[in-house]
């Protein structure tokens, strides 16, 4: 007798009776469509959590260098000398200067924007384009030139679009602006991310913050492949300087993506797990119904039995029924778990932009899991009926 | 083609030994209809599972086409079964989820042939017991006397050495009854061999040669035409099986 035969009379004995081949197969439903889910939404956020991560750039080097107080340090020209002999792994590099200043523009409001000093690289860096203007040059930071780029907040909502070749008041001292950034949000908005303000670093760190030491920079890989190689040739070079790795930090958006996927996974599989367990529970529920089938069928055992069936007929006859029946609750679980993804994604998923992505992998392991379940719960009523005596099995009522 | 030899079968229960089979020789010759007549714990089952390769014997040989079967395991049974025995059962014994043309495939099935053959197969089997145009139906849309016509078709589909019929007018009318004997008769005479259990002797007559057990033992093994063939030998037949049981109960614990 072969597996297809039995797969028809297997699909036939389901339909027979509906409604209690549906709820046998409702622990396998919700167990496979919980997993499903389950994996959507872990996959989903790490979607979401890859693409907020792409923007910020993945590929960004931030380099921060402490510096143990003596005169063994590394300044910009040290920095710009090694960039300029590994060109081959980095696009950018620029000094970052952090400061904090009040800004008094032509309305004669006062603004906190942040201020960062930097490189002509930082708008490549920031992936940002001037609406009008010119960018930093090389000759505004060798010149400690008061220059600087403001964000399209400055020009619509302080200067009424005429910001350029205006001055600005920082913290006291008037800064020519000589170039505007385009739109990057809400130029309406002094808390968005257009209310910012870039000037040479060389001009910040000697005006704004006053101080000879540059201690942040950022590099750029060249790409994501690069971005390992790119830390450790400038630990390597920071190393040489300071002797330990203490006095340094070298860190890159990828790190930490890598570290929170790494933990994302961990708690799906966790999850995962967890509503795995109702797919033992439904396959026991498989096992208890087969158990009444062969208790049922009996005299079918023994009719067939006595026309010359074997044991190994029976069995996988009833192995494969119930392969069958954990397999169709598999299907239609698959179909539940992409159903309830899909309304989750439309409906409060939507409002953190945020979806459900189901997975191949959940697809094919919980169908797997599924059916060997079914294989396995079935195994046992599937046993007894082999064994039944078919004289006994006949005088069954 | 059938040859029992020494047939024993001993149930032990507790202290109680009870002789199922009690030292049975049989020997029927192919193309023979044989009825095996006993009441209630007569034995008559006994023989009839070990001859329809369903049991083994505690002892003693059955050839089977000259197949020692006495000491096969439930495998081998099944395949002999399947190969060289067809039966007909007192209450059809049709799946009832199978169509009439499935159910008479179902020993085709268990034998491994292709779809195509057996279709083929039980479709001609059909047409013998004439019922061919019913091959779509479902067993309970069937009249009692059509569901015991499949289930001879069922049992010719496999072109078996011996059909083993058990009581195979148990559950229909009188009328109905004869019909299936005088099949039954009718296949004889195409040279089938038929085993027919029964405990009725009206019914047994339709056979040529007739076996009465007693006790599990054979009592009258002969024509079916003579006159002691339908009367028992030592006890009268109103007596109550139970009894009869009972006495020989009594007697093996002594």
């Amino acid at each position: 007798m072969g597996i297809v035969q039995c797969f028809i009379m297997a699909i036939k004995s389901l339909a027979a009776s509906k409604m209690r081949s549906f709820l046998t197969m409702l622990g396998i439903i919700i167990g496979v469509g919980s997993v499903i889910v389950i994996m959507a939404l872990g996959n989903g956020m790490t979607v979401y959590m890859n693409d907020s991560f792409e923007s910020m750039g993945t590929t960004n080097i931030s380099v921060n260098i402490i510096g143990r107080g003596s005169s063994r340090t590394v300044d910009v020209d040290d920095m710009y000398e090694f960039y300029n002999e590994n060109k081959d792994l980095y696009n950018y590099i620029s000094p970052t200067v952090s400061a904090y200043g009040q800004v008094r523009g032509a309305n004669n409001e006062k603004y906190t924007p942040s201020i960062t000093g930097c490189s002509e690289d930082y708008l490549a860096i920031k992936d940002y384009d001037l609406k009008s203007g010119r960018n930093i040059s090389y000759i505004d930071i060798k010149e400690n030139k008061r220059v600087c780029l403001v964000g399209e907040f400055y020009d619509y909502v302080v200067y009424g679009g005429n910001a350029l070749g205006s001055t600005i008041d920082i913290n006291g001292e008037n800064y020519r602006i000589i170039g505007v950034v385009e739109e990057q949000d809400d130029k309406t908005d002094e808390n968005g991310a257009d209310n910012f303000i870039y000037v040479p670093y060389s001009t910040a760190a000697r005006f704004i913050v006053k101080t000879s030491e540059i201690n942040t920079y950022t590099f750029v890989a060249k790409s994501d492949d690069l971005v390992d190689k790119g830390i450790s040739a400038i630990k390597d070079r920071l190393f040489q300087t300071f002797h330990d790795d203490d006095y340094y930090a070298v860190t890159s958006l990828t790190i930490i993506l890598d570290i929170m996927n790494e933990m994302m996974d961990t708690m799906v599989i966790i999850l995962a797990a967890i509503a795995g367990i109702s797919l033992v529970v439904g396959g026991i529920g498989i096992m208890n119904i087969m158990l009444v089938s062969v208790t049922e069928r009996t005299r079918e055992i023994g009719i067939r039995k006595a026309l010359g069936a074997k044991g190994k007929h029976i069995r996988m006859q009833f192995v494969i029924e119930a392969a069958t029946t954990s397999a169709v609750g598999g299907i239609l679980g698959i179909a539940f778990g992409f159903l309830l993804s899909s309304i989750l994604s439309k409906t409060f998923l939507a409002a953190l932009e945020m979806q459900a992505i189901p997975t191949l992998e959940s697809v094919l392991l919980s169908f797997g899991i599924s059916v060997a379940i079914g294989i396995l719960f079935g195994y046992l009523p599937a046993n007894k009926a082999a064994k039944l005596n078919p004289i006994e099995a006949l005088r069954h009522d | 083609m059938i040859t029992l030899k020494d047939i024993y079968k001993i149930y032990v229960n507790g202290d109680t030994t009870t002789y199922a089979s009690n030292n049975v020789n049989i020997h029927i010759d192919e193309g023979e209809f044989v009825a095996i007549v006993g009441q209630s714990g007569s034995g008559k089952s006994t023989i009839m599972n070990i001859i329809g390769c369903l049991d083994v014997p505690t002892s003693g040989t059955y050839l089977l086409n000259g197949i020692d079967v006495s000491t096969m395991d439930d495998n081998e049974l099944a395949e002999i079964r399947n190969k060289m025995l067809g039966f007909i059962f007192q209450q059809y014994n049709l799946i009832p989820k199978l169509t009439v043309v499935e159910n008479v495939e179902l020993p085709l099935l268990y034998a491994g042939l292709s779809p195509e053959k057996r279709h083929k197969a039980a479709i001609e089997s059909l047409a013998r017991v004439g019922l061919e145009d019913k091959a779509k139906n479902y067993p309970s849309q069937l009249s009692g006397g059509q569901q015991q016509r499949v289930s001879i078709a069922r049992a010719l589909a496999g072109n078996p050495s011996v059909i083993l019929a058990d009581e195979p007018t148990g559950a229909l009318d009188s009328r109905t009854g004869i019909e299936v004997l005088q099949f039954l008769q009718k296949l004889n005479s195409e040279g089938n061999t038929i085993v027919l259990i029964t405990h009725d002797n009206s019914i047994a007559k339709s056979a040529k040669r007739i076996i009465r057990l007693h006790d599990g033992k054979v009592v009258y093994d002969g024509p079916s035409d003579a006159p002691e063939a339908t009367v028992s030998s030592s006890i009268s037949f109103d007596e109550d099986p139970l009894v009869i049981k009972m006495k020989s109960e009594k007697g093996d614990a002594c």
